[in-house]
C-alpha cells in the first residue's frame, strides 16, 4: 500500500513563507465554502466524515465540536493542541514547519463552527525555533482578512510531557502547573477558563479543509468501518529511512516498517510511543487503526540486538519523570515499577517483582485520573507477555554462579 | 466570591498569567530567583510557594542561575537507540561539566531531556532553542565552538 497524501499534501509542495502559495493550492477555499454553510452544516460534514481525534484518544471530532457548539457560554475556545511529546512522535513538528497555512484555515474552521472567536496553539517549548514561522503565517493570514471575527494566538509550552492531556494543557494556558483536571465536566461544556472549549491534535485539524473541500463522502471512502481518512506516522529506531510517512487507515505495520521505512531484522515495534503497545515481529501484520493499534501515530522499531528489558524500563523511568503528581496510582505506581524494573535491568528481579507489576498495573488502568497513569502499564504488560524470557533470565535466582 | 469575580476579570489579561510572566522574566533575567518570585507574587497578589510551584514543575523554567547557553540533550527512546550516550560525554569531555552543572564562566548549562521530537535524526539537542540533529563528536565540537565564538564576540562588542 502507498502513501496517500491527504494532511501532507502542500508538505514540500508550498512555501511555508508565503501565503500566496498556499493560495494557489486551493488554500483558504474551504473556510469560503464554509462561510456560505451554517455551522451547524459544517459539524454535520464532520460528523459524517467520521474523523476521529489524531492525538492518540480517538474522540469523534463533530460529535466534539456539536457538544461545545450546544454547551451555553458566551465566550468559546478553540485550542490546538501542538504540544508533541509522545516519544517517538514528530510529525506535528513536520506539519508545522512545512505546512502552516492549513492548520491555520482548520483552526479558522473550528472556530467558525462552534461559534468561537479565538484560538490558540499551544506549541510545546523544545519546538520553539517554529514560533517565528507560525506568527508570520498567522499574521499573512490576518492581513488577507481570511481570519474574519476570529483570532489566533500562540501559547508556548515550558517543558512538560503531561501538558499533552488536554486538561493539563488548558491549566498551562490558564497560567498554572499543568496538572491533569477531574472530569467530567469535560472541555467541550466546560473547558479553558471553564468555558465551551474545542481542543484538537494538530492532525485532527488538517483533516478539516480537506473534508470541507471535498465532502465527507470522499473522506470516509478511505480506511476501515472506524477509522476513516488517513493516518501520519513518525517512524524512528532501527529503520533505514526514519521520518513522517501518511497512510490509509488500516494499512498493516509491515507496509510501514519494511516498506516504507526499510526495516530489517526486527524484533519489536512501540506503537504509540511511551504509553503505547509493543508488539512482536509476528504481529507484523496488525492493522493500524482505532480497533487494532493507533495511538498517535509513533512507531518505533527495535531490531534483533535490542534488549526489551532495557527499553520497558527507560521507559517507565520516563513516565515516573513526567507524571504530574496528582493522583497516587500514578505518582507512586510509576517510581514502583521503574524501580523494579532497575532492578531486572541489574540482574536482580525475581518472581514476585512480576507479580506486584502484574498488580500495580491492574490497580493503575483501574484509577488513575488520566491517560498518563492508565496507560503506563501498557509496555509492561506487553514485554510480559511477548518477552517474558527477557524478565526470567534477570532473575537472581536464575543467574547461577556468574552473579556473584 | 469576590475574589472569583477579580481573578476572572484579570483571565483574559496576559498581565495576570504567572506562565507567562515567568516566562517572561526568565527571559529578561536568564532565570528566576528568589527574589523575582516574591515580587510576582506580591504583584499578582498571590503567595509565593504558588509562585513556586509553577516556577519548578516546568523543565523549561530554572529557579537557579544557567549558562549563556543551555545544552539540551535528549534522553528519549529513540535518540538513546541512536547513541545519545555519545553525545552526553563528547559535550562533557569539551566543556567540562556535567549534567545539571553550569560552566564557571556563565557559558554553558547541560541538560538532559525527554524526546525534542526530532527522533527521525536522531541523535538530537537543543542549544536554547536551536535544534541540532544526527549528531556525531566532530559535529559537535564544531557546534560548540560556534558557541564559544559567538560567545566571544558578544562581549568585544559589548
Amino acid at each position: 500500500m502507498p502513501e496517500q497524501r491527504v494532511v501532507l499534501r502542500n508538505c514540500g509542495v508550498i512555501n511555508p513563507g508565503r501565503i500566496a502559495t498556499y493560495l494557489a493550492v486551493d488554500g483558504f477555499k474551504a473556510l469560503n465554502k464554509a462561510r456560505g454553510m451554517t455551522p451547524e452544516q459544517v459539524i454535520q460534514e464532520v460528523k459524517d466524515s467520521g474523523l476521529r481525534g489524531r492525538g492518540g484518544a480517538g474522540f469523534p471530532c463533530g460529535l466534539k465540536w456539536e457538544l461545545a457548539r450546544n454547551a451555553p457560554g458566551d465566550t468559546k475556545y478553540v485550542i490546538c493542541n501542538a504540544d508533541e511529546g509522545e516519544v517517538g512522535t514528530f510529525k506535528d513538528r513536520y506539519i508545522l514547519a512545512n505546512d502552516p497555512f492549513m492548520l491555520i484555515e482548520g483552526v479558522t474552521l473550528a472556530g467558525y463552527a462552534i461559534g468561537a472567536d479565538m484560538g490558540y496553539i499551544y506549541l510545546r517549548a523544545e519546538y520553539q525555533y517554529l514560533n517565528d514561522s507560525l506568527v508570520k503565517a498567522i499574521g499573512q493570514a490576518r492581513e488577507q482578512g481570511l481570519l474574519v471575527d476570529f483570532d489566533i494566538t500562540i501559547r508556548q509550552g515550558a517543558g512538560a510531557y503531561v501538558c499533552g492531556e488536554e486538561s493539563a494543557l488548558m491549566d498551562s494556558i490558564e497560567g498554572k502547573r499543568g496538572e491533569v483536571r477531574y472530569r467530567p465536566p469535560f472541555p467541550p461544556t466546560k473547558g479553558l477558563w471553564d468555558q465551551p472549549t474545542v481542543i484538537n491534535n494538530v492532525e485532527t485539524l488538517m483533516n478539516i479543509p480537506q473534508i470541507m473541500l471535498n465532502g465527507a463522502g470522499w473522506y470516509n471512502d478511505m480506511g476501515t468501518e472506524r477509522s476513516k481518512g488517513t493516518k501520519v506516522f513518525s517512524v524512528s529506531g532501527d529503520v533505514s529511512k526514519p521520518g513522517v510517512y501518511e497512510m490509509v487507515l488500516g494499512s498493516p505495520l509491515r507496509e510501514l516498517v519494511e516498506g516504507l521505512a526499510g526495516a530489517e531484522r526486527v524484533k519489536a515495534i512501540q506503537i504509540g510511543g511511551a504509553t503505547g503497545r509493543i508488539v512482536p515481529y509476528d504481529m507484523m501484520d496488525t492493522p493500524l487503526s482505532f480497533e487494532d493499534i493507533l495511538g498517535a501515530g509513533a512507531i518505533t522499531v527495535f531490531d534483533e540486538s535490542r534488549d526489551m528489558v532495557d527499553i520497558v524500563h527507560k521507559t517507565l523511568q520516563f513516565l515516573a519523570e513526567e507524571s504530574c503528581g496528582k493522583c497516587t496510582p500514578c505518582r507512586e505506581g510509576t517510581e514502583v515499577m521503574a524501580g523494579i524494573l532497575e532492578r531486572f535491568a541489574r540482574g536482580e528481579g525475581n518472581e514476585r517483582d512480576i507479580k506486584d507489576m502484574e498488580r500495580l498495573s491492574q490497580a493503575m488502568m483501574l484509577s488513575a485520573l488520566c491517560g498518563l497513569g492508565q496507560a503506563a502499564p501498557n509496555p509492561v504488560l506487553d514485554s510480559l507477555q511477548y518477552f517474558r524470557g527477557e524478565y526470567e533470565s534477570r532473575m537472581q535466582e536464575k543467574r547461577g554462579s556468574v552473579a556473584r | 466570591m469576590n475574589d472569583h469575580l477579580q481573578v476572572s476579570s484579570s483571565q483574559y489579561n496576559d498581565k495576570g498569567n504567572l506562565l507567562l510572566r515567568l516566562e517572561e522574566a526568565q527571559h529578561r533575567l536568564g532565570y528566576l530567583s528568589e527574589q523575582t518570585m516574591g515580587e510576582l507574587a506580591e504583584s499578582l497578589g498571590i503567595s509565593v510557594s504558588e509562585v513556586y510551584g509553577v516556577a519548578t514543575f516546568y523543565s523549561f523554567l530554572s529557579t537557579r542561575p544557567q549558562g549563556k547557553y543551555v545544552i539540551r540533550v535528549c534522553k528519549g527512546l529513540p535518540c538513546c537507540l541512536k547513541d545519545s550516550h555519545m553525545v552526553i560525554s563528547a559535550i562533557e569531555a569539551a566543556i567540562g561539566i556535567r549534567p545539571g552543572d553550569t560552566t564557571p564562566d556563565g557559558k554553558f548549562s547541560l541538560e538532559l531531556t525527554n524526546c525534542i521530537g526530532a527522533c527521525d535524526s536522531a541523535p538530537a539537542m537543543l542549544v536554547n532553542s536551536e535544534l541540532h540533529v544526527g549528531l556525531t563528536s566532530r559535529r559537535i565540537s564544531r557546534i560548540l565552538k560556534t558557541y564559544e565564538q559567538a560567545s566571544a564576540s558578544d562581549r568585544r562588542g559589548g
